[in-house]
Order: C-alpha cells, then sequence, then structure tokens
C-alpha cells in the first residue's frame, strides 16, 4: 500500500480513537448514559405529568439487546468489508 | 435522536408522521429510477445503507458524559441525494423501533424527519453549494457529514422543545440542544473523519464511481 495512504488513514482513525478515549479522561466521573434517556427525563421534568401513551410492542432482555446491537454492526461490517474488498481489488 | 416510544404525544407523532410521508415516496421512486437506470449502482445502494447501519448502532461516549450514535447518513446523501437517505434510514428505524426497542413506532415519523430527512437535507445542499465554489472534495464530504450528523440531532431537540415547550420555547430547546447537540459534536467530528477516509480510499482504488461528484 501507498505510505502516504497508509499514513492518512493511520492518523485519521487515531484520531478518532482519540476523541472517544478523551472523553473518559476529561470526564472520569461520568456514568456516559444514553443522550436519549437523559432527554426522556428533561421531558419528564418538563412535564411531571406526563405519561407516555404508548409502550414498546416488544422490549428484548439487555442480553438480547446487546446481541442484536452487534448484530446490527455485524450485517453492516460485512457489506461494507464486501464493497471496500471489491473496490481494492478491482481494475480501474 | 431516537425519541422514546410514547414520549411525543399523539399530535405530535401524527404531525412528523405526515411530514416525512412525501419524502420517502419521493425517495422509493428516485430509487427505483437509480436502479431502473444503472444496475451496477446496487452494491453502491447497500453499501451506503451498510454504513448507516453500522454508525447508528454504535453507541459512543462524549465529552460531555453521556452517550449517544452517529448516523451515518452523509455517505448516502453525498452519492444519492437525500431522498435515497430518507429511505434507507426508514428501513434502519423500523428494524430498531422494532427489535431493539431504540425509539418507537409512534415517534418513528419524528426520527426518520430528523436523521433521514433534515440531516440528509443539509448534507445533501452543503456539498452541491461547496462544490459550485470548487472546495477541495474531501473537505467538502467532511464538512457535509458533519452537517448531516449534528442536524439530525438540533432537529430533534426542536421536536422535543415543540412538544414540551414548557414555559418557554427557546428555553426549552436550549435544554434539549444542551443534552442532544453538545453531546453530539465530538461523534460527528469522528464519523466525518471516518467518511472522509472511506471517500480517500474510492478515490485511490476507483475513482470512477464518484465520476460527477468531484
Amino acid at each position: 500500500m501507498n505510505n502516504i495512504y497508509f499514513f492518512k488513514w493511520f492518523a485519521a482513525i487515531g484520531l478518532v480513537v482519540l476523541i472517544f478515549s478523551l472523553a473518559f479522561f476529561l470526564n472520569p466521573s461520568a456514568d456516559f448514559s444514553g443522550a436519549d434517556d437523559k432527554g426522556a427525563k428533561a421531558i419528564k421534568k418538563l412535564n411531571p405529568d406526563y405519561k407516555p401513551w404508548f409502550s414498546p410492542i416488544w422490549e428484548p432482555p439487555p442480553e438480547t439487546e446487546s446481541m442484536l446491537f452487534a448484530l446490527q454492526a455485524a450485517i453492516g461490517g460485512i457489506i461494507l468489508g464486501y464493497f471496500l474488498g471489491y473496490l481494492h481489488f478491482s481494475k480501474n | 435522536m431516537h425519541i422514546m416510544e410514547g414520549f411525543l404525544p399523539p399530535f405530535w407523532a401524527a404531525f412528523w408522521y405526515l411530514l416525512s410521508l412525501p419524502f420517502i415516496f419521493l425517495g422509493i421512486k428516485k430509487l427505483e429510477n437509480i436502479i431502473k437506470q444503472d444496475q451496477s449502482k446496487k452494491l453502491l445502494l447497500a453499501m451506503s445503507g451498510a454504513f448507516i447501519l453500522v454508525l447508528s448502532s454504535l453507541k459512543l461516549p462524549s465529552v460531555t458524559g453521556s452517550s449517544s450514535h452517529p448516523t451515518g447518513t452523509g455517505i448516502s446523501a453525498i452519492l444519492f441525494g437525500f431522498n435515497v437517505s430518507s429511505v434507507l434510514c426508514t428501513i434502519v428505524l423500523i428494524f430498531q423501533a422494532l427489535l431493539l426497542a431504540h425509539g418507537g413506532i409512534t415517534t418513528l415519523g419524528a426520527d426518520i424527519f430528523s436523521m433521514g430527512i433534515i440531516g440528509p437535507a443539509v448534507a445533501t445542499f452543503s456539498f452541491n453549494l461547496l462544490k459550485k465554489f470548487k472546495v477541495n472534495f474531501l473537505i467538502n464530504v467532511f464538512i457535509a457529514s458533519f452537517l448531516a450528523d449534528i442536524f439530525t440531532y438540533i432537529t430533534t431537540s426542536l421536536q422535543l422543545a415543540l412538544a414540551y415547550p414548557g414555559s418557554k420555547l427557546l428555553d426549552s430547546f436550549v435544554l434539549f440542544f444542551s443534552i442532544f447537540a453538545l453531546t453530539q459534536i465530538p461523534l460527528a467530528i469522528a464519523e466525518s473523519l471516518l467518511v472522509y477516509v472511506f471517500f480517500d480510499f474510492i478515490l485511490k482504488s476507483k475513482p470512477t464511481i464518484l465520476k460527477g461528484l468531484i
């Protein structure tokens, strides 16, 4: 692989890792709960009387949920990998 | 940005559904056209959808001390225009609402509107505008992808502020903005770096794919 490309991509991915590591360094005591949940909490604070009028039809148990999240990323990752491999080996 | 199931009053749930439907309809038409004209675009479409699927499943920590996920809609908005992103997002959001209890069926319209319409639309618009000004392609995709991500969360903040204005709409917007949009800034930068690497890889391997975009 061309060295300049390798360096550029390595630097970009390194920066991505740095951005997320920084979150833990700058905010070590935070619980990193989901912004979606915080949004729901803010709604309850603004409207203490509000009752959600619909609840999820099916909610997976926590273990299943993390499995489905991983599965989702894996399916996407396989398709992406297939595409990038196709690009890499196809002749212009 | 997934608004929890049942957390939008019926009026707003219906409102965002109605606003989103025509865009999804246009997107399906556009998708049909793309495939009819060029079968080879199918792989590129699948890849754009896969990128959304992967990025929106990654709950990442932010410097604000909470976690959120990127949207991944930049690539499809740049390659095909925002209407196509709307359809791809709808598929991903339905999967997440039904199987993961992430977002919901009543809030689906609002989630499609923020993640599948406004975010990608801003990206497509910004990309075309900067292209006219001859901005470097890789810088342009970086900016477009950043805007797609951040505007999704600004839209969510606005949607929640409209539904829950409290005593003052602006205060409520600032509150939701601080929860959603501020958390999103480092995530959007990281997402844009990935999009940059992705397009640089295409430029190096098979630049003919990007014909007409550069």
